[in-house]
C-alpha cells in the first residue's frame, strides 16, 4: 500500500530543474527542433503515436524532446494528453486495401498482383554504421529512377488466398458494437475487437517477446508473412450535421497479415488461419509481432488447447501496456516508509515469538539484533 | 491519396465531399493565399470556433472483418455561416484551428453559385493537381524499389 506524503517541495522544484538542465545537455550544442524530431527520429515517433494510442507527429515529437528519448515515458506524455481532448466522432473503418503504398511485401507469393515493393526499408542493409551520417550536411540519396505511371491496383495478398478457400475469411458483423478500452474496463473473456486494440496499444518489446516464444515452440502456430504494406490511407468521418462522409485526411500505418497453417478441427476444414497487425506510421516490427501474438491469441477459438503464455489472453493483455506496467514498477521507488514501518514491526514480532518458542524449548538463540 | 465521391449521394454531395477532402489537405499558406485573393473579405460569423479533439480510428481485423478501435487521431472542427445563410463545415487532421476555419469558409463560399466556379478555378482545381502529382510522385519514387525475386529451385511444377 502506498501512503501519501508531504514535503520535499522545494527539492522536487530543484529536481526538475535539474532535469530541465539535463534534458537539454550542453547549451554549447543546438537544441532540437519538434521538426528535427519528427522528420529524422521518424520510427520513434510513429511507435510514440502507436502506442500512446494518438496520431500526432508534432505531439508525438514533443513527448519524446520531453521524455530525453524515453520512449516509455512519451508514450505516458501522450496518452496524458489525449485524455484532455474531447472525441470529435468515431471514423469509418480504414480501407487498406486502398492504400496508396510505400512498402509492400509478401513472403509467401514471389509473383503477386502490384509486385513486391521493398519502400524504405532497413532489410538487406548490412548494419554497418554509417559515419557519413556524423558528417552529415548533404541530402545522403541521389535522384531516384522515376517513372510516372498510374498507380497499380496492389490487392491484399489474403484477398487473393481467400478467394480460393484456402484461407479462412474474415467475416464483418457491423451490428455488434465495437469494444473501447479507453472507455470500458478490460474484462474477460476479451473479444477480438478488444484484444486488437489492447494489442495496438501494447509495448513493442513485450509482444515482441511473446511473438518470439510462439516460433519457438510456446504455442506453435507455424506463420508466415502473407503480407506487409505500409502506406497512407484516407480517414473518413460523417458527422452528424451533414449525414454523410467526409474525408478528413491521410494518415499512414503498416499492416501485417500473417498466414498460419492450421490442420483443422472438428468444425473446420484444413485450411490457412490469420493473425492480424495494424499499427500507426512505419512500425512493421509491432505490426509483425502484434499479428503474431492475435493468431496465439486465437487458440481456443480455434479449437485448440491453451498451454502457452502467447496463448493466455489474460496475461498478455493485462501486461501488455507499457504505460500501467511502467507505471505499477515504477511506483515502487515513491516513499513507501509507512508501508515498510508496519512490515519491519511484523517481521520483529515474528523474531520475537520464534525467540521466544526457542528459549522455552531450553535451545539458546546467538543472534538478538532485535 | 482523395478517394472520388461516390455517386450514390447524388452530384450535389459527391462535389462537396471532394472539396471537403481538398480543402482538409491543403497546405494553410494555400487557403491563405485564396482568402486574401477574395474580391471582398466575405463578412462570416463562426457558428463554431475552431476546436481541437479526436477522431477514433477504426479498423477491420484482417483488413475485412470484425472491426476494432485501432486509436485517435487529434482532428479540428469549425462552422461558419455567411450573411447568406450558406454553412460550411469543416473537419481536418492535425490540431489547425486556421486551417479548418478557412476550409469551413471557403466550403461554405463553394455552395454559392457566384463564387464556386472562381474558387474551383483558383483554389480548389490546382490543389488537386498538386496533391495528384505529389502523390503520382511518391509512388513513382516508390515504384523504384520494386523488386523480382528469382527462387533458385522453383516449388512449383
Amino acid at each position: 500500500m502506498y501512503v501519501a506524503v508531504k514535503g520535499g517541495e522545494q527539492a522536487i522544484d530543484n529536481a526538475h530543474k535539474l532535469l530541465a538542465e539535463a534534458r537539454r545537455g550542453d547549451p554549447a550544442v543546438a537544441e532540437l527542433t519538434i521538426s528535427q524530431i519528427s522528420q529524422q527520429l521518424g520510427i520513434a515517433v510513429d511507435r510514440v503515436m502507436t502506442e500512446g494510442s494518438l496520431y500526432d507527429r508534432d505531439l508525438a515529437a514533443l513527448a519524446i524532446k520531453q521524455a530525453r528519448g524515453d520512449i516509455i515515458e512519451a508514450v505516458f506524455l501522450l496518452r496524458a494528453y489525449r485524455t484532455t481532448l474531447p472525441r470529435l466522432g468515431v471514423a469509418l473503418p480504414i480501407d487498406t486495401a486502398a492504400m496508396t503504398i510505400e512498402r509492400r511485401i509478401s513472403a509467401t507469393f514471389k509473383d503477386l498482383p502490384g509486385g513486391q515493393i521493398l519502400g524504405p526499408t532497413f532489410d538487406y542493409t548490412h548494419r554497418l554504421l554509417d559515419f557519413a551520417l556524423v558528417v552529415g550536411g548533404e541530402v545522403p540519396v541521389g535522384p531516384l529512377p522515376v517513372t510516372m505511371a498510374d498507380p497499380e491496383a496492389v490487392p491484399r495478398v489474403t484477398d487473393i488466398l481467400g478467394a480460393e478457400g484456402l484461407l479462412e475469411a474474415e467475416t464483418a458483423d457491423d451490428d455488434q458494437p465495437v469494444g473501447d478500452i479507453t472507455r470500458e474496463p478490460l474484462a474477460f473473456p476479451a473479444d477480438r475487437d478488444v484484444r486488437l486494440q489492447c494489442l495496438a496499444r501494447g509495448d513493442e518489446g513485450f509482444l515482441l517477446a511473446l511473438g518470439y516464444s510462439t516460433q519457438r515452440g510456446f504455442g506453435k502456430t507455424h506463420p508466415f508473412a502473407g503480407e506487409i504494406r505500409m502506406g497512407t490511407v484516407a480517414v473518413e468521418i460523417v458527422p452528424e450535421e451533414l449525414g454523410f462522409a467526409i474525408d478528413i485526411g491521410d494518415i499512414t500505418v503498416t499492416e501485417c497479415q500473417m498466414v498460419n497453417q492450421f490442420k483443422g478441427s472438428k468444425n473446420r476444414p484444413p485450411q490457412f488461419t490469420r493473425g492480424y497487425g495494424l499499427a500507426f506510421g512505419h512500425s512493421e516490427r509491432k505490426a509483425m509481432t502484434m499479428a503474431l501474438v492475435d493468431r496465439a491469441l486465437r487458440t481456443k477459438e480455434l479449437g485448440g488447447e491453451v498451454t502457452a503464455p502467447a496463448q493466455d489472453e489474460e496475461f498478455v493483455l493485462s501486461h501488455c501496456d507499457a504505460v500501467a506496467a511502467s507505471g505499477f514498477v515504477e511506483h515502487l521507488k515513491l516513499p513507501h516508509y509507512v508501508d515498510f514501518q508496519g512490515e519491519l514491526g511484523t517481521v520483529r514480532a515474528l523474531r520475537r515469538s520464534c525467540q521466544n518458542a526457542a528459549q522455552e524449548d531450553g535451545a539458546k538463540t546467538e543472534d538478538g539484533d532485535v | 491519396m482523395v478517394r472520388d465521391a461516390t455517386s450514390k449521394d447524388g452530384p450535389d454531395i459527391a462535389a462537396r465531399r471532394r472539396w471537403m477532402s481538398l480543402l482538409a489537405r491543403a497546405p494553410v499558406e494555400r487557403l491563405e493565399d485564396a482568402f486574401h485573393s477574395l474580391s471582398e473579405t466575405p463578412a462570416f460569423v463562426p457558428l463554431r470556433k475552431p476546436e481541437i479533439g479526436s477522431v477514433l480510428v477504426r479498423a477491420r481485423a484482417g483488413g475485412a472483418g470484425q472491426r476494432f478501435n485501432l486509436g485517435e487521431m487529434t482532428v479540428t472542427r469549425c462552422s461558419v455561416r455567411l450573411p447568406s445563410g450558406l454553412v460550411g463545415h469543416a473537419y481536418v487532421a492535425g490540431r489547425r484551428p486556421r486551417s479548418a476555419e478557412l476550409a469551413a469558409l471557403f466550403d461554405a463560399l463553394m455552395q454559392d453559385p457566384s463564387h464556386r466556379d472562381g474558387l474551383a478555378r483558383t483554389l480548389i482545381e490546382p490543389l488537386a493537381t498538386e496533391l495528384d502529382q505529389a502523390r503520382r510522385l511518391k509512388v513513382a519514387k516508390t515504384a523504384a524499389s520494386k523488386v523480382t525475386f528469382f527462387t533458385m529451385a522453383r516449388g512449383e511444377d
